[in-house]
């Protein structure tokens, strides 16, 4: 009896971060994406992830001041 | 013939440094989003690019051509970051609460409906942007860097353990506790802005 079959779904919970970063193994791939064609329950949990991935991505990205850039550029070392 | 010589050598430095400087200038908007989140205020991340710029310009030479010039740049900002003793940011170095990875979906669904059919993308816009941007700046530094790295930066584990400077192992570790705790402080953060 391995762990999936003790509590499937606390078992794809845990397969949550690794599947959507692509580092399971073939086999617990497929075990993790047998699981969610059947459970409801985690598969929305696995889609909230993705899109809460995407969205902190959105939320936290502050466009750079265009001040800083020109500061930047007068950093460069002038040619003699 | 040595004045020759010598004029070449200096005319194909010359080139490769301003090649180099470009190439540099071209991902600032990148290192910055990067730096935004790695230092502890606004302002704190554009001194540490300006530093970061002028040691890069002034080494320029210790960087190898066709190597992941961006990975390069955030290395020498990450070790400035902790030459400016960060260690004073306001995240605490208390042991993070961290929760299943389930959890903040469940407490953002129970307080939309119950729990019942939810869209799972209506459910994430039930954060704010500064719901997002201050759960992360309460991440302790150690697990915020990876995330900030690989999460918003797009950089690979490789990247982010030679940026860091430790094994790719913790960064995997890191980033998995890391998420966890940036949850926990979102599921937080929600249940403050109910009461």
């Amino acid at each position: 009896m391995n762990q999936a079959d003790k509590d499937p779904c606390a078992h794809c919970e845990e397969m949550m971060q690794p599947y959507l970063d692509h580092i399971l193994t073939e086999q617990e791939r497929v075990e993790a994406e047998a699981h969610l064609d059947e459970c409801d329950w985690c598969r929305r949990r696995y889609r909230f992830e993705e899109s809460l991935r995407v969205y902190v991505r959105q939320a936290v990205n502050e466009p750079m001041p265009a001040e800083l850039k020109r500061k930047l550029a007068a950093l460069r070392i002038p040619l003699n | 013939m040595v004045c020759v010589e010598d004029a070449t050598r200096i005319a194909t430095e010359a080139r490769d440094r301003v090649r180099f400087e470009e190439e540099a200038l071209a991902l600032s908007d990148q290192v910055f989003r990067v730096a935004r989140h790695l230092a502890a205020s606004r302002e704190d991340a554009e001194e540490l690019v300006q530093e970061t710029y002028a040691r890069a310009f002034r080494s320029w030479r210790s960087y190898t051509p066709g190597t992941n010039l961006r990975a390069w740049l955030l290395r020498i900002l990450t070790n400035l970051n902790i030459d400016r003793g960060r260690r004073s940011q306001r995240a605490p170095q208390t042991t993070p609460l961290e929760a299943n990875d389930y959890y903040l979906y469940d407490k953002l669904a129970a307080d939309a409906d119950g729990g019942g059919t939810t869209d799972e993308e209506r459910v994430v816009e039930r954060l704010s942007q500064d719901d997002i941007v201050s759960a992360l700046s309460a991440v302790p530094h150690d697990f915020r860097d990876v995330i900030v790295l690989v999460d918003i930066g797009d950089f690979s584990y490789q990247d982010a353990a030679q940026i860091l400077d430790i094994p790719i192992g913790t960064v995997m570790s890191r980033l998995h506790r890391g998420r966890r705790i940036l949850k926990r402080e979102l599921a937080d953060s929600v249940l403050e802005d109910v009461t």
